[in-house]
């Protein structure tokens, strides 16, 4: 009945994590009896977990996202200390296999679990609100795909406590996450969690695509289209087109592990560069899926706070479409030293030379945005442009990496390892806090703080640049990623002033939960009463702050690429309107969390081999999914007279801001 | 078929436009689910790539060529394709909104379909008591699982049929009904093509 599950898959001789766990398990049981003590239990459930609010889900992506930032951060900081200590005669504190485990989750917790709900969330809030819709096309699928995205969060913070975690890096190369050499069932977590997200991830990529090709306002061609729109598209397409292919690669991985097959493995004919080439087609377009977004958010930042339309914006659609393309062209490059010859080698390394060609064209456009602009330096714009110059930098040390010979020097160093931090922190991880502050008060109607905003930024670009400098030099001196000890003394110095940047990083993040508290504390102060307080340019500025559920009253004409702007100047904007009418909106459902919880007991039984108890999670998310097709009751209407009220609440508020 | 393509006009005014966008004519569903498709395309095409690959890795263990029975795959090819044809009568009949012969055809539909996935399940049994299961050798852990994962669709499918002859008795072929429908027959036929692939790159190419 509970397969491999006994007592002694509990960690309990691993102080650290056992200390973590009572952590965890107090707090976790403080927050339940809060919300019990303050009765917000059906608040929760009709407000957040039944809603198909776009805007919701986008806030819960995000929310998980800051979640697992914590525990991703908190791993970080475990291994610098460790790389910190670990020299010569001293062992650190972390013991090898413990250490395995921290540098597996740290990368896929930050992949799956922060950068992906972090994009996945702007987009939900965002996308919808600049096309003029008042929803995704698949409201349900959308509150699906985020719960299966936390199940698998869920399924990761378990296997801490319950087994152990992958030890095998974070894409689980073959033949060592073969049963042979990972007989655990860590490397099973690894796999369910990222299938249950993967679906999830999927699902929000189908769709966005239909959501963004079909439910445009009347008249938005796709030349007009904001570019933050165009990046959600092209990631999108990427998701769909990238993430089944890690569905199968994993699942072949999992055969082998659940049925003895030989796909990867060394004997009987497996071949485990098979592998390696699959988890890579998947895994290169995914860092372009990590970054697109971002690169729209600081498109929408950027030209607001220039006060500026956006340079270039034919040029910005078509650089997106080809990194869209080419990023399907340059996977081997993450194993040159695979030896497939040199002409196999040349032709990957100019591809992802290439690659950098319009990306730099983006760059060029955002400087030329700002060129005679009128810039304001709010938070969202310090982003910006620590994002500039950390990027070129990530972006430079990767064009170096593209050349094969180069490659095989540094192949698998600490050059790497900063190199994809470079890129990732200030690509990804930038742009979503960019977005963060710069949407915060479309959905919630008041500002975040601007002097936490402003420390938080300054911790992390400092702390950036600390802790990954000495790994760029690390790399170049010989030393390799995932050391857990090393010999060599002349190293440690350069770990020693990493460790102070990590921790920096941590003030940083500090800085966001301090902003936060400090925001709603003050939120009075801060109300957006106009629904536009940057004076910025594309539609999600006309509705109101926060945006009422149904986005919009009337459902925007478009007749420009910047149409709040351009009824800013005609003077168009904010006009009540004369009358209203019923607005078709989707009710909410409880079916995609049920089909979640299903999903988890799923998973959690196939990890530990729990044959019933699998089928029943599997019956459960089956039958939950059938059930909810025979619910015909999925959508009603928002009277007229109801839209009338919420609209002149909004206009009397209006009518009080002083601006415009 | 009965799959509708009208695209969604770009309307001049507010509210014409407003309707369209409330009242989904099933052209959004029908467009997803053809992504949906293509994603799973790529299932099979990660699947395909693998088994192309390790093809020849039969580890001293069999080969297709000694493994596969072609007049059997060819019997179990007819029951697919002949499956798709009943199906493609079923949906004539939603067409004609004849409630009773969509049923009807999709039982049909139904029974090619769980034959198909008898004889399946009979030939994996067959090659396992053989001592040529998927543990023999990578070549026929791509086989299994290839042929396997086509399998698992095809079941899922027959679940699928089920639960829609039982809504269009429910129902009606009303609106959402017939888009389902419409997204099942995609899927259906999908499968089919999918089995083409499968029976010309596995069955004929290993088995001569």
């Amino acid at each position: 009945m509970l397969g491999k599950l006994s007592l002694d898959a509990i960690p309990l001789h691993e102080p650290i994590i056992m200390g973590t766990g009572v952590v965890v398990v107090i707090g976790g049981f403080a927050v339940l009896a809060l919300i019990t003590y303050f009765r917000q239990w059906g608040y929760l459930w009709s407000e957040w977990i039944t809603s198909v609010d776009h805007k919701k889900i986008g806030v819960m992506y995000f929310g998980l996202g800051l979640v697992m930032l914590l525990r991703g951060f908190a791993d970080a900081i475990m291994m610098r200390t460790q790389q910190a200590m670990a020299a010569n005669d001293a062992a650190g504190y972390l013991p090898p296999h413990h250490y395995d485990q921290i540098f597996t989750a740290h990368g896929v917790i930050m992949i799956f679990f922060v950068a992906t709900p972090f994009l996945l969330g702007l987009m939900n809030v965002v996308v919808p609100l600049q096309i003029g819709a008042r929803d995704v096309a698949y409201p349900f699928l959308n509150s699906l795909g985020f719960w299966l995205s936390a199940v698998g969060a869920a399924l990761v913070m378990v296997s801490m406590w319950v087994g152990d975690f992958a030890a095998v890096g974070w894409v689980a190369y073959p033949p060592l996450s073969e049963l042979g050499y990972s007989p655990t069932v860590g490397v099973d977590y690894y796999i369910w969690s990222l299938q249950v997200s993967g679906i999830g991830t999927t699902l929000a990529g189908i769709n966005f695509i239909v959501t963004i090709l079909r439910m445009r306002a009347p008249s938005m061609n796709v030349m007009k289209m904001p570019v933050f729109v165009w990046t959600s598209l092209i990631t999108n397409i990427l998701i769909v087109g990238i993430f089944p292919v890690l569905t199968a690669t994993l699942a072949m991985l999992t055969v082998d592990r659940y049925f003895d097959m030989h796909f990867f493995t060394n004997e009987l004919g497996g071949n485990a560069m098979m592998y390696i080439n699959l988890i890579w087609i998947w895994g290169h377009p995914e860092v372009y899926v990590l970054v697109l977004p971002a690169f729209g958010v600081f498109s929408e930042v950027i030209a607001t706070f220039s006060g500026k339309p956006l340079f270039g914006y034919n040029s910005m659609v078509y650089a997106t479409c080809s990194i869209g393309v080419l990023s399907f062209l340059v996977w081997l490059h993450h194993f040159f030293t695979m030896g497939s010859g040199a002409n196999v080698n040349a032709f990957f390394g100019i591809m992802t030379t290439i690659i950098s060609i319009p990306t730099g064209v983006k760059l060029f456009n955002w400087l030329f945005t700002m060129y005679r602009g009128r810039i304001r330096f709010h938070s969202a714009t310090l982003w910006t442009i620590g994002f500039m110059v950390t990027f070129a930098v990530g972006g430079m040390s990767g064009v170096l990496l593209a050349v094969p010979g180069a490659d095989f020097v540094l192949h698998n160093s600490l050059f790497l390892v900063a190199h994809f931090h470079n890129v990732i922190i200030g690509g990804t991880v930038y742009g979503m806090l960019a977005g963060m502050n710069f949407w915060f008060p479309k959905v919630f109607g008041f500002k975040l703080n601007e002097f936490w905003g402003k420390v938080s930024f300054w911790c992390w670009l400092v702390g950036y640049w600390l802790a990954f400098t000495p790994l760029y030099i690390l790399g170049f001196k010989g030393m390799t990623r995932r050391m857990n000890h090393y010999d060599m003394p002349d190293w440690q110095p350069y770990l020693l002033i990493a460790l102070v940047g990590a921790v920096i990083i941590g003030a940083g993040i500090l800085a966001i939960l301090i902003q936060l508290r400090v925001s709603i504390r003050d939120r009075e102060k801060n109300r957006d009463l106009t629904g536009d307080p940057w004076n910025a340019r594309s539609l999600e500025w006309s509705t109101a702050s926060p945006a009422p559920f149904y986005n919009f009253a009337h459902i925007p004409h478009i007749t420009s690429l910047e149409q709040h702007w351009e009824d800013k100047e005609l003077g168009r904007a904010w006009r009540p309107a004369s009358r209203y009418e019923d607005i078709h909106m989707p009710k909410n459902t409880s079916a995609g969390f049920v089909i979640a919880v299903f999903s988890f007991i799923l998973c959690f039984a196939l990890v530990w081999h729990m044959w019933a108890i699998a089928a029943i999670g599997l019956l459960g998310m089956v039958g939950t999914f059938i059930a909810r097709t025979y619910d015909r009751n999925t959508d009603y209407y928002v009277p007229a007279a109801e839209v009338a009220r919420i609209e002149r609440e909004r206009h009397a508020l209006l009518a009080k801001a002083s601006y415009p | 078929m009965n799959i509708s393509f009208s695209p969604i006009s770009l309307a001049a005014n507010e509210s014409s436009a407003a309707v369209h966008h409330e009242h989904d004519d099933g052209s959004k569903t029908v467009l997803g689910f053809w992504i949906y498709l293509m994603s799973d395309c790529l299932i099979f095409a990660s699947l395909f790539a693998t088994f192309g690959v390790l093809a020849d890795s039969v580890a001293g263990g069999p080969s297709g060529k000694e493994l596969f029975d072609l007049p059997y795959v060819a019997v179990e090819t007819l029951l697919l394709l002949g499956s798709s044809f009943t199906f493609g009568l079923a949906a004539l009949n939603v067409q004609a909104g004849n409630r009773d012969k969509v049923i009807g055809w999709l039982a049909v539909t139904f029974v090619l379909g769980a034959a198909f996935i008898a004889m399946e399940v009979h030939e994996f049994a067959h090659l396992i008591a053989e001592g040529a299961g998927p543990n023999r050798s990578a070549f026929l852990s791509a086989y299994f699982t290839l042929v396997g994962t086509h399998g698992l669709h095809v079941t899922a499918g027959l679940l699928w049929l089920a639960v829609m002859m039982h809504q269009t008795l429910r129902f009606g072929l009303d609106d959402v009904v017939q888009c389902r429908l419409a997204c099942l027959s995609l899927f259906w036929h999908f499968l089919d093509l999918v089995w083409i692939c499968v029976f010309t790159f596995v069955y004929l190419q290993g088995g001569f």
